[in-house]
């Protein structure tokens, strides 16, 4: 069965020529790269475009940036206009700590019950309660910590009900979940001879965890922490519908508070484009996005650990 | 003796931080849908949004968030498959390579209201679309596509490598390899992550404040030109979604019955995510089980 | 030698090729390996190896795991190439041409010299698309030279009469031994010159073990089969040439008979009676 009246010499059909090269190949993979090309495009065009104009209001509005963000005093309208954020800083670390703090024990404590203590019923129960808590939407949290939370606070403990404390519930919440699957790759992630070896020596199954999965796992772990801490550093609406969203300090934890995200989200729209007040926003908008990409690299610093 | 005491206590605390997570999950379920339901009724589903007086709908936020969802997904799913598609079978590894996962780190973890910001500043401002629905679908696009890159990603590296390699040592392209072997094989996997992705997309609301808008104009659900003012169709209108809509009517609280509406919004938006996870694990499963039978 | 007219270039190979590395045998060099070494990274899987593979006989590549003769098998049709690590220095020449020259039509390569793996890796399609994968990739889209093809291939692989019936049915649904067999015909469709045969026997159960074996001495007449195997007998039976390799060296290549009756190499007959790997 010839394939052809003349057969083409072993070189014409073995040595890539234009005529005997498949294009489909070229075709496609030109294709997957511009997409690629366009993820590293968006990326960079994000940073670009934000700074740029984040950095306006220094630039063109001649706002200094340390006092920018040192500076106490909100009051970014009338003669005397001031641009001080460090409340906002403030407030968005405040949220950010005080939640990783609540939800880090719960959430590796979780992970824990998921791979050491009752890894069935983990998988098959809380495995999908997981994922259903990751589901909900931010607004769907902040909904309910508006009307649930919210009055609960004000009817039991000092302030008004909106509150530092209240996001920081808040954001507790919504930040489990993710700082739970996380951990839970982590400690299942672990080798088996690590528990084995642990229990031969006669550990009991704490012992254990503490002693040698925790530490085993722990840049992991962080990982967990750090990814939370960025989630609820960036989140926005739910925040900002508990907070109370004040430009003062506050004075205790029950006191309302405002965040970078929640200011922004507020005033963003209410504000003339190019005016001062709408460029100091942006800076804003530009510290988000610089923290943000601060916890990438804490992220990956982290994972350069697990490897060794 | 001491830490045998110690052990139990430990457990005991777990067992409590699971009961914790669980109990949390039930509330919250039990609060949206007990609250939610009874305000869902047709006539809520079907009648438009109200500015001032009461009984209002949802019926454009919920058609605005599917359209916007079909949209997002129409952009981001070619492209995130082909960039996973990338990730997978042709970035070798260095220094680029790294980059591009640098890159798509970064966009995952971008907090929506920066990928809104970002939205505003290209797709509102400096077009000069202002608020519109495929202003809110390509900011959306932003933070969806890292999702879908990974999603493929792992699909494709989850194909046996005896699969690619039959197929290779037949004499065909990777190419075609890819879309004639390698994609069938993955794409339950493609499919599961799209659907939760969809879920995600479907909640998202800083995002889409600044960039899709806080209003619907009257839409004429006569009107399928896509090009027409009044059509629902037409993507160069404002659209206020369903998740947004909870946000604005709790925060400008203009209208005197915003704890039904926004209960009855968020039964919504948590049953259709409620919905998506369930389709995809379902489907999820059913395509597997298609794909390995009679082995 | 039995070919025909339909190959011209073969002819004029046989005057080209440098008859150095040819043992005393009448047949004519299909594959000629010069000083062919393989890197991963830093490690060389492969050490200059030296072997003039014939045509239209089998050549069994036996030695203990981890001695290179996977990583050597796999550079003939350049599927090394999939190792991003992987290196190759040396010459492999094919047709009168170094195929592991950069320039090389990998593609074009593959169909001529054909691969079946370890494992049976049917696609999970039909059985009668799984042969014709390949085909209408290379524009045969004409439904009676499709059948007929797959009917062919089905009969050289000596499956045809067991799946006749059910050319529509899922490959999966085969057993293992008719996979590897369906395997076969997918390769033989293609018309190779060469088939590389990566221990195709020995995931499977003794019988389909055999059926494999009787299936191979058939396919010799038609074609020229490189075979790795760990099984020292089926070596034995169905190969005409054996190279021994150890830790990536070819330590003795020569007629079958010979290695296995009266070996050169102590470490030949060492590995052979089993003393070792």
């Amino acid at each position: 069965m010839a394939k052809a009246s003349v057969t083409p010499s072993a070189e014409e059909r073995l040595i890539l020529t234009k005529k005997n090269r498949r294009w489909d190949e070229v075709r496609g993979r030109s294709l997957v790269t511009i997409c690629a090309i366009i993820m590293i495009v968006a990326t960079i065009a994000v940073t670009i475009f934000l700074a740029q104009k984040g950095l306006q209001s220094f630039t063109v509005n001649n706002i200094n940036p340390i006092a920018y963000l040192t500076s106490t005093n909100w009051n970014p309208v009338g003669e005397n206009a001031s641009f001080g954020i460090f409340p906002f800083i403030f407030g968005s670390l405040a949220v950010t700590f005080l939640s990783a703090l609540i939800a880090a024990p719960l959430g590796i404590g979780a992970a824990i019950f998921m791979s050491e203590i009752a890894p069935k019923f983990g998988k098959k129960f809380l495995q999908p309660v997981i994922e259903l808590l990751v589901g909900i939407p931010s607004v769907v949290y902040g909904f309910i910590g508006l009307v649930v939370l919210v009055p609960l606070v004000r009817d039991n403990l000092p302030g008004i009900g909106f509150s530092l404390f209240a996001g920081v519930i808040v954001l507790t919440v919504m930040i489990l979940p993710t700082v739970t699957t996380i951990a839970t790759d982590a400690m299942r992630s672990l080798p088996n001879s690590l528990r084995q070896g642990s229990l031969a020596l006669g550990a009991t199954r704490w012992q254990t965890i503490r002693k040698v999965l925790i530490p085993a796992a722990l840049p992991s772990l962080l990982t967990a922490i750090v990814l939370g801490m960025a989630r609820a550093f960036g989140e926005a609406l739910a925040v900002q519908m508990v907070i109370g969203n004040t430009r003062d300090l506050p004075g205790s934890i029950f006191d309302t508070s405002a965040t970078l995200t929640t200011i922004v989200t507020l005033n963003i729209g209410h504000t003339t484009y190019g005016s001062i007040e709408n460029n100091t926003l942006w800076s804003m908008g530009l510290i988000l996005l610089i923290i943000s990409f601060v916890f990438i690299f804490i992220v990956r610093y982290l994972s350069g650990r697990r490897k060794i | 003796m001491n830490s045998r005491i110690t052990d139990r206590i430990a457990t005991g605390v777990f067992y409590t931080i699971a009961a914790i997570m669980v109990a949390l999950l039930l509330y919250l379920f039990y609060f949206i849908l007990s609250n939610g339901l009874p305000q869902v009724t047709w006539d809520f589903l079907t009648s438009p949004s109200s500015s001032y007086q009461a009984g209002g709908g949802i019926r454009d936020q919920l058609f605005n968030s599917l359209y916007i969802l079909v949209i997002t997904m129409i952009i981001t799913v070619p492209l995130g498959v082909c960039g996973g598609i990338y990730m997978a079978e042709y970035a070798k590894p260095g220094k680029i390579t790294n980059f591009i996962r640098t890159c798509i780190e970064m966009l995952a973890s971008l907090p929506s209201i920066v990928v809104g910001l970002f939205g505003l500043l290209i797709f509102v401002n400096i077009t000069g679309w202002g608020y519109t629905i495929i202003g809110g679908a390509l900011a959306l696009t932003i933070f969806n596509i890292p999702v879908m890159v990974r999603v493929t990603e792992d699909a494709i590296r989850s194909v046996p490598k005896e699969q690619k390699e039959a197929s290779l040592a037949l004499g065909i392209t990777r190419w075609h390899t890819i879309k004639t072997v390698l994609l069938p094989y993955a794409f339950p996997g493609i499919l599961t992550g799209a659907i939760l992705a969809s879920g995600r997309v479907f909640g998202e609301a800083a995002a889409l404040l600044y960039t899709a808008g806080l209003s619907t104009p009257t839409l004429d659900y006569g009107n399928w030109n896509p090009f027409a003012e009044n059509s629902p169709l037409n993507i160069f209108r404002p659209a206020e979604t369903l998740a947004v809509h909870i946000w604005s009517v709790n925060t400008q609280g203009l209208i005197p019955d915003v704890r039904e509406v926004a209960n009855g919004a968020s039964a919504v938006l948590v049953i259709a995510v409620l919905l998506f996870n369930i389709l995809a694990r379902w489907l999820g499963s059913v395509i597997h089980k298609k794909l390995t039978a009679g082995k | 030698m039995n070919y025909t007219a339909d190959r011209p270039m073969e002819t004029k190979t046989e005057k080209e090729i440098a008859p150095s590395e040819r043992k005393a045998s009448k047949r004519e060099v299909v594959l000629d390996v010069k000083d062919l070494s393989i890197f991963y990274g830093n490690k060389e899987a492969v050490k200059s190896a030296n072997m003039g593979i014939e045509k239209n006989a089998v050549t069994a590549l036996i030695g203990p795991s981890g001695c290179g003769k996977s990583t050597f098998i796999r550079s003939i049709n350049r599927m090394n190439d999939l190792i991003p690590s992987s290196r190759a220095e040396g010459e492999i020449i094919y047709e009168g041409i170094n195929i592991l020259r950069d320039d090389i039509n990998v593609v074009a390569l593959r169909s001529e010299i054909g691969m079946v793996f370890q494992k049976p890796n049917p696609f999970p399609k039909s059985i009668y698309n799984n042969i014709t994968h390949a085909l209408k990739y290379n524009g045969q889209k004409n439904k009676k030279v499709l059948d007929q093809i797959v009917e062919e291939s089905l009969r050289k692989a000596a499956l045809w009469d067991e799946v006749k019936d059910r050319l529509h049915q899922s490959a999966m649904s085969l057993s293992g031994g008719q996979q590897q067999r369906l395997c076969i015909a997918r390769t033989l469709a293609m018309e190779p010159q060469i088939l590389l045969l990566d221990e195709p026997a020995s995931a499977l159960d003794p019988v389909s073990n055999s059926k494999i074996e009787e299936l191979i001495l058939q396919l010799k007449e038609d074609y020229s089969i490189v075979i790795v195997t760990h099984n020292m007998s089926q070596a034995s039976r169905v190969s005409d040439k054996t190279a021994f390799f150890l830790n990536g060296d070819i330590v003795e290549y020569d007629d079958t008979k010979k290695i296995f009756t009266n070996p050169s190499e102590a470490r030949t007959e060492e590995y052979i009676s089993g003393r070792f790997g």
